[in-house]
């Protein structure tokens, strides 16, 4: 397996279809604990994503992650446009103009991506964030590039498969972050929506790779 | 010296609503709504901010005004992709008393980092940041000089406009201030805050005491008993 452009294109298209599929879920799950806009706003942000990359037809990974960065920051609406905005453009930044990405350079993207989360919206691990997707997603996309026989579905299906645990078990944390956190001790309970989303999209890395 | 500013608000309302009510308090002062959506929704978007960031270039630097957190985030995502962020400078304020404290002040001939401070200084409502900065004043004083630890200038001012201390009233005072080198005080509150001023609730007739520090404190003086006394140019 190759993760070139046509890669990245398939991700970002399956993206698109798991935010359509699962719009009404993430909407009751940001009922549950925020503004219930969240699968609306999802949704929204990647059939602009798909429409901006079927026109500008990107070259490399690091380009068509770049533009989805730019146009979920426009788009979305919500703390996940800069938030999502933000990883995608540094896991760009990471990736630079290479044609196709092996399993080290992977990593650091997914590890950028993280830390780029990290620092537009302060949370820490336990905040019940979506922190808590992305953080053990890099960790084990790390773990697994670093095993020499890596190869980058490894390291996809490692990072993926973390994140949906991460967000799973954000359902006891009561929320420390975002708008959650006025909820205080109601919130716990409910799975953070943006862990939900972030498991999404990381699933569909692997989609697009199998 | 014109700081230009930029409000970033989930509702396009909120940010127009903000704007209209600055724009009265500092008519000379550009100041540029970004709220909701680029399509009319509640959120923020990168691509009217960052539009809004564009037209406010070319001045003496920018301050943003953000609401809820989303918009701090949005805000913050488009300093990382302006051309010349240096100038550009993300206030830590309540929205609406926020950006009229930094209106005034920009209006006033405040640079950025002044304006910027006005702004955040509302957080702290006057007497305490006051008491805070005389005690800093002070102790500059103090150190190799004789003249101790009482202002530099000192006067008292009676009320004579009709309406007393408004809106109107303080933000002259306080956008004055804001261009001066001096640290005034005025009943103890802080002089280059508007809303402190406006919570001293003087009306006509009230005595004004004014203290001041500083290179610039007789010209702070003399600013502030002038246009006490001449009652703002009010009836």
């Amino acid at each position: 397996m190759v993760l070139d452009v046509k890669w990245a294109l398939r991700w970002l298209t399956l993206c698109a279809q798991a935010m359509a599929e699962n719009r009404v879920w993430l909407i009751e799950l940001d009922r549950a604990i925020g503004d219930s806009d969240h699968g609306e706003n999802m949704d929204r942000g990647f059939q602009a994503v798909l429409e901006k990359l079927a026109e500008a037809q990107p070259e490399t990974p690091g380009a068509a992650l770049k533009l989805t960065a730019m146009t979920l920051m426009s788009k979305v609406g919500g703390a996940a446009g800069p938030l999502y905005g933000t990883a995608f453009l540094r896991a760009s930044t990471a990736l630079g103009d290479a044609a196709e990405i092996d399993p080290g350079r992977l990593a650091d993207a997914l590890v950028a991506a993280r830390d780029g989360i990290v620092a537009r919206g302060k949370a820490e691990s336990g905040d019940k964030t979506m922190v808590d997707a992305w953080t053990p997603a890099a960790e084990a996309a790390q773990a697994a590039a670093a095993d020499g026989a890596g190869t980058v579905l490894g390291v996809l299906v490692a990072a993926a498969e973390a994140a949906e645990a991460g967000a799973v078990a954000t359902e006891p944390l009561v929320a420390r972050k975002g708008r959650a956190s006025y909820l205080g001790e109601r919130s716990a309970g409910h799975r953070d929506p943006g862990a939900a989303s972030s498991a999404l999209i990381l699933r569909a890395a692997v989609g697009a790779a199998a | 010296m014109t700081v230009r500013l930029v409000v970033v608000s989930h509702s396009e309302k909120i940010a127009d609503g903000a704007v209209e009510l600055a724009a009265q308090m500092a008519p000379d002062v550009v100041i540029l709504a970004a709220g909701g959506t680029a399509d009319g929704r509640i959120g923020t978007s990168l691509e009217k901010v960052m539009s809004a960031l564009d037209k406010a270039a070319g001045g003496d630097g920018v301050v943003v005004l953000t609401d809820l957190g989303s918009a701090v985030m949005t805000a913050e995502s488009a300093l990382e992709l302006v051309e010349e962020p240096a100038g550009v400078l993300l206030a830590d304020a309540p929205l609406v008393e926020g950006l009229v404290a930094a209106a005034v002040a920009a209006q006033g001939g405040a640079d950025v980092k002044a304006v910027k401070r006005a702004a955040e200084a509302v957080y702290g409502l006057g007497p305490e940041v006051a008491a805070a900065s005389r005690v800093l004043a002070e102790s500059t004083v103090a150190e190799g000089s004789v003249t101790g630890s009482g202002p530099d200038f000192t006067g008292d001012f009676e009320l004579v406009n009709e309406a007393g201390m408004h809106a109107r009233p303080a933000a002259k005072i306080a956008g004055g201030l804001a261009s001066l080198n001096a640290e005034v005080t005025v009943n103890g509150v802080d002089g280059a805050s508007m809303t402190s001023l406006m919570t001293l609730a003087a009306g006509k007739g009230s005595l004004l005491h004014i203290e001041a520090w500083g290179p610039d404190a007789e010209r702070a003086l003399n600013y502030v008993g002038g246009l006490v006394q001449a009652g703002f140019g009010e009836p």
